[in-house]
């Protein structure tokens, strides 16, 4: 296929590596601290944004692609980013309006989804 | 042998030490690996949108909604705690994890109607996540219009 | 029936456990004692919608077979005691509001179950009543629902955690019959040593099976050899190894006699359940099933069951409270004293 030949292999493989390290901290997170996992979703997240505030965030996505933006702190970094651009053109309405506006798609898309799915689908027991 | 029930603090260092610990070194390689994974199949995704002419912003929600989309099946579905048992943080933290905080009260709650079962307890995992994210970013945005 | 020593209770008349039933989920007829149960139930539902009806059914229909099995009609049976792990006893209060018993809901977290025969020994020792049902439920998802996360959800259960038992457990105690006999009951104190963890239960309600345990064998002047068995309710394998410790530092040594009903329902490598079951149902079925099987069959003939109960919910536990521990025991033996 076509499409496979424009693939970068060398993003894929940092993507895959950085990806897999920020996964393994929260990892270790888990493990030593006994946090639940929502406390680690807010963790991620809101270090998402503080980084992505100080605009350091988007050297590890520059790095790493997907490796940094499909982790939560990449969630979290977009939330920044999207507030700081609003600020640029609309002053501090854009604060406000900026972070929910880039993270629309995800949000609406987990609500949409969660509420497809939960119409859908019947509670199971895990087997484990 | 020391009384271990002297006090609280030697009560809960002794039951620490008579826990055994998660096998952190193979949880953590679990995590690297799937983790890893789930970031490039959204790699994958992303070249294919750009292929495509979408720009990088539109790339990456694309991703997002897609994987969440995934995430969300796998979770109807009952596959998902069977990952998240070996994968642990590795399909926590990418955004699936975000989609199954989301979709498993949605599901669990299900028994308590349509409008207060899965619409009200659907963020009660996740909700926490929004709250300090998009908090986090409004602050960000104030500071950045009053001080930069 | 008097008080000795500090918190125990002798029986006079000798109340005797006529008969006993119990009905599991899969998950426990996967297990090593599967055989022993009444009845195994093939899924977690048993055709209800929610997880809360099908454990109302679980504890309903394992009433409906103790009393079938005793041969005893339901119109003489004064009292039902019962309670299980809901909030506000739902399960318990739901499940049997048609048997047409005056009813006492009990709770005592996982102690439920002993708790109840306590209560229930009292009665008819008193002569305050002739046949008593006792009954405690409990199920794994209705359960996780209450206490942890969404069954769907993708997280990890680390290696202290308990798995909750799906069943239900009941007795008839009477007045008169052939045993076995209770002769004794030590209720427990609330102890509380700190442990907030509710991923490591067995931890929490150790020092309180110590507490009770130490305080029988002292209020009765017996050693722990003078029973054939002692089988703790939910402590697991963590706070089975705690309390064998507890237990030397006061130079007992249980280590022969001790046994646990979260270590006997499953089986720890097969089932990955990591530190055992847990749950009122856990001492409930192993008691109900197999435990007074092997006293019918003589094969113990002096058991002290000690049920733990950890008193916590999801709101304490969220608000960072500690988890006070208790403990009831009740000495069952096949010869009264």
């Amino acid at each position: 296929m076509e499409f496979f030949q424009t693939i970068d292999w060398s993003l894929m493989l940092r993507c895959f590596i950085v990806g897999g390290l920020i996964c393994v901290i929260g990892q270790i997170l888990i493990d030593k601290t006994k946090l639940t996992s929502a406390r680690i979703l807010v963790l991620f997240v809101t270090l998402g944004v503080i980084l992505g505030g100080l605009g350091l965030y988007q050297y590890v996505i520059d790095f790493a692609g997907c490796g940094a933006t499909v982790p939560l702190t990449g969630f979290g970094a977009n939330l920044a980013k999207g507030a700081i651009t609003e600020v640029q053109n609309s002053g501090l309405l854009g604060a406000f309006v900026g972070g929910v506006k880039v993270a629309a798609g995800g949000i609406a898309a987990a609500i949409f989804f969660g509420y497809l799915a939960s119409i859908m689908a019947k509670p199971k027991i895990k087997k484990q | 042998m020391d009384n271990p029930m002297d006090t609280p603090k030697t009560y809960s260092d002794y039951v620490d030490k008579k826990s055994p610990n998660s096998p952190i070194f193979t949880n953590c390689l679990k995590a690297f690996l799937i983790g890893g994974f789930i970031c490039s199949i959204g790699q994958l995704i992303f070249f294919f949108c750009k292929s495509k002419g979408l720009d990088t912003s539109a790339s990456n929600t694309v991703v997002s909604i897609i994987l969440i989309g995934i995430a969300a099946l796998l979770t109807g579905l009952n596959i998902f705690n069977k990952i998240g048992k070996v994968a642990g943080a590795g399909s926590l933290v990418p955004i699936t994890g975000f989609a199954n905080s989301i979709v498993s009260p949605a599901i669990e709650y299900k028994s308590e109607g349509y409008i207060m079962g899965v619409g009200g307890k659907m963020f009660t995992v996740a909700g926490p996540v929004l709250v300090f994210g998009i908090s986090a970013s409004v602050i960000v945005g104030m500071i950045y219009c009053f001080f930069v | 029936m008097k008080k000795i020593g500090k918190q125990t209770i002798q029986m006079e008349n000798f109340p005797t456990i006529s008969q006993s039933a119990s009905i599991v989920g899969p998950k426990e007829s996967e297990g090593p004692l599967a055989k022993y149960f009444d009845r195994c139930l093939e899924d977690e539902f048993w055709g209800e919608k929610t997880w809360e009806k099908a454990e109302s059914k679980i504890i309903k229909e394992t009433v409906n077979t103790v009393i079938a099995k005793s041969n005893i009609s339901s119109t003489d049976i004064d009292f039902c005691f019962a309670g299980d792990l809901l909030n506000q006893c739902i399960s318990s209060s739901f499940g049997l509001r048609e048997i047409n018993i005056p009813f006492f809901g009990v709770f005592g977290a996982c102690s439920t179950f002993v708790e109840s025969m306590c209560l229930a020994s009292v009665f008819i020792d008193s002569h305050a009543a002739k046949h008593i049902v006792c009954a405690a439920s409990s199920h794994f998802c209705s359960a996780e629902k209450q206490f942890r996360f969404p069954l769907e959800l993708g997280n990890q259960r680390p290696p202290t955690s308990q798995w909750t038992v799906t069943g239900a457990g009941s007795v008839i105690l009477s007045s008169e019959g052939n045993g076995p006999f209770v002769t004794y009951i030590t209720p427990g104190k609330i102890v509380d040593m700190g442990i907030k963890d509710a991923n490591n239960m067995g931890a929490a309600m150790a020092p309180a099976a110590f507490d009770t345990l130490v305080t029988h064998l002292q209020d009765t002047n017996r050693k722990p050899s003078y029973y054939d068995a002692i089988i703790t309710g939910d402590l697991g394998y963590i706070g089975s190894d705690i309390l064998e410790d507890l237990c030397k530092t006061k130079g007992y040594n249980i280590n022969h006699q001790h046994n646990d009903c979260g270590k006997l329902i499953f089986d720890k490598e097969k089932q990955d359940t990591h530190s055992g079951g847990s749950g009122c149902a856990c001492i409930g079925t192993v008691f109900s099933g197999y435990l007074y099987q092997l006293m019918h069959e003589k094969k113990i003939n002096k058991l002290l069951l000690i049920a733990t109960g950890a008193l916590m919910n999801s709101t304490s536990s969220q608000q960072g409270e500690s988890i006070p521990g208790i403990a009831h025991a009740i000495s069952i033996e096949n010869c009264k004293i």
